[in-house]
């Protein structure tokens, strides 16, 4: 099973990656977001590029893993696919590992970005490990953003551009979490992407809002959650999207 | 042990039966044509035995693999060529090959050697380089039917394997279908070509509305329509149905009617042409095609 959860993620990285709505959402939207930000405010480097690594990390690890099932519906090279002796589940964790390889390796790219101004990490070990988790969990996310059975991408970019936006905004990645109010900190406890940009400060800025086995616990239960609900609702999806 | 047995399978969408409880078997080594209307329930019958959707009740094997319970194990012993399927346009001809080889568990040297062969028999080892987008349909339905041998199956579900393609590919397929015939594989067809249907199949199923109407050879099917002869005439000028009086059925500016009795039936013809002032430009007496076993047996429906 295993060999053939790497043969659809290959695929995938054949087909979907290195493509334009990767380089858009993956790398220059969170740039982007991350300039406006930044020019015109006296903020140390130390603490932007925890909030860039998250913003990249979170966007790339989302941008092509929804739009797989659904371009596969449209291709219709679905049924020729799924005909194959491999299950549902083979299929969903192929684009899982697809998207992880992904997100894992771009978050190299504001790590770098962070040197090249002078801010070293800390605690790497911690940083690597936090990124694994996290690509892992943003990548179930993103499957469970194509779950609905529609051919029409717009539409799944429509739902997970919806989610991923406010997101960004609650995780405590433009606002520290200690300067939130009581009701910003219940808020941002409900993102997964508040733990990764906790345990990224951690590792460059060297503290945490939370303790790091509070934001690892986390990013395990929602991985957990996104991945159990991804694998049932496409198994449930599947025979709609013939 | 039969290559595909069914009993009572059935599957329903809304509420809507698209299968209802059919059953059927197709013998080892057989070419078994599978006919019906558009939205008769053909594609929803093979996605249930190619285990891509379930069936909500009855039971199906392929190859003595239940195909709900054992589902991965009956993929492993057939190959598809669906409906509306595609090879990925943004990969090489080879590298969809391969991917189907890997997804079927063969080693990656023999899924070489497979690929290389197939793709040669099939006259596209030349493009094997460039990206299926670049193909024409012939050359992407050449490719699609590639990939479902590259697993070597016991047997072969083909929806619509000719349709919409140009002549050589066509018969390219056809001339395949037949050399699977030799090797011993069992085919499964789904095909609105009934021409096709005759020349290749030794046996026919045809499904109407979910259920299954009939099964049994081309040669057996034609005489079992109301008659074993179909005359088919043609006057010189516009004649009145009810005029008729054998329940012609209108083909065109012709006349069709089924009967066993035709030498009644051509008297009759010739005393109205007399008796109104008509006169016979055509008049052809055959055997009824298939196309006209269809139709009648379906009663020339075509509801999606």
């Amino acid at each position: 099973m295993s060999s053939k959860i790497w043969v659809i993620a290959r695929k995938d990285i054949r087909m979907y990656y290195f493509k334009g709505p990767v380089v858009i959402f993956g790398i220059l939207t969170p740039l982007f977001l991350f300039l406006a930000f930044y020019i015109g405010r006296n903020l140390p480097a130390a603490f932007l590029i925890p909030g860039l690594m998250a913003m990249t990390l979170f966007f790339t690890s989302t941008s092509v893993s929804p739009v797989i099932m659904p371009s596969e519906t449209q291709m219709k090279t679905l049924e020729r696919l799924i005909s194959c002796p491999i299950t549902v589940r083979t299929l969903i964790a192929g684009d899982i590992l697809a998207s992880f390889i992904f997100g894992a390796c771009i978050s190299a790219v504001p790590v770098a970005v962070g040197a090249a101004l002078g801010v070293s990490v800390k605690s790497p070990v911690i940083l690597i490990i936090a990124v694994l988790f996290s690509a892992f969990c943003f990548s179930s996310l993103g499957l469970l953003f194509s779950a609905p059975p529609t051919s029409l991408v717009s539409n799944i970019m429509m739902l997970s551009t919806f989610v991923k936006f406010p997101v960004i905004f609650i995780s405590g990645i433009f606002i520290p979490m200690e300067q939130m109010p009581g009701w910003g900190v219940a808020v941002a406890s409900l993102s997964p992407l508040t733990y990764f940009t906790d345990l990224a400060r951690f590792s460059i800025q060297g503290y945490a809002y939370y303790p790091i086995y509070v934001d690892f616990i986390a990013l395990f239960v929602y991985s957990a959650l996104f991945l159990l609900l991804a694998l049932k609702l496409h198994e449930r999806a599947l025979p709609k999207r013939f | 042990m039969e290559a595909i047995e069914v009993k009572d399978m059935s599957k329903s969408f809304n509420g809507i039966k698209a299968v209802d409880c059919v059953s059927f078997s197709v013998h080892r080594g057989e070419i078994f044509g599978f006919l019906g209307p558009n939205g008769a329930g053909k594609t929803t019958t093979v996605r249930m035995l190619t285990g891509v959707i379930k069936p909500d009740a009855g039971e199906a094997r392929v190859m003595g693999c239940d195909i709900v319970k054992d589902t991965q194990k009956a993929k492993e012993v057939l190959g598809v060529v669906p409906e509306t399927a595609n090879a990925y346009p943004d990969l090489t001809a080879w590298q969809n090959m391969m991917l189907i080889a890997s997804l079927y568990g063969i080693p990656r040297r023999e899924g070489e050697i497979r690929t290389a062969s197939l793709l040669r028999e099939f006259g596209i080892y030349e493009r094997r380089l460039s990206k299926v987008k670049g193909f024409s349909k012939g050359m992407k339905q050449r490719l699609i039917f590639c990939m479902a041998l590259v697993s070597n199956p016991e047997v072969l579900f083909l929806d619509e394997p000719t349709s919409g393609l140009d002549v050589q590919s066509a018969r390219m397929i056809r001339q395949m279908i037949k050399e699977l015939k030799e090797e011993r594989k069992t085919v499964f067809l789904t095909s609105h070509n009934m021409q096709e249907v005759g020349e290749l199949c030794t046996r026919v199923g045809i499904i109407n509305k979910g259920k299954m109407v009939t099964i049994d050879s081309p040669e057996n099917l034609r005489t079992k329509i109301g008659g074993s002869l179909a005359i088919e005439v043609r006057f010189d000028k516009a004649v009145d149905k009810s005029m008729l009086d054998f329940n012609p059925e209108r083909v065109g500016d012709s006349y069709r009617i089924y009967t066993t009795e035709p030498h009644e039936v051509i008297c009759s013809i010739v005393e109205l042409a007399m008796l109104n002032g008509l006169k016979i430009k055509n008049l052809n007496v055959h055997s009824p095609s298939l196309e006209d076993v269809f139709v009648k047996l379906t009663g020339g429906s075509n509801e999606q």
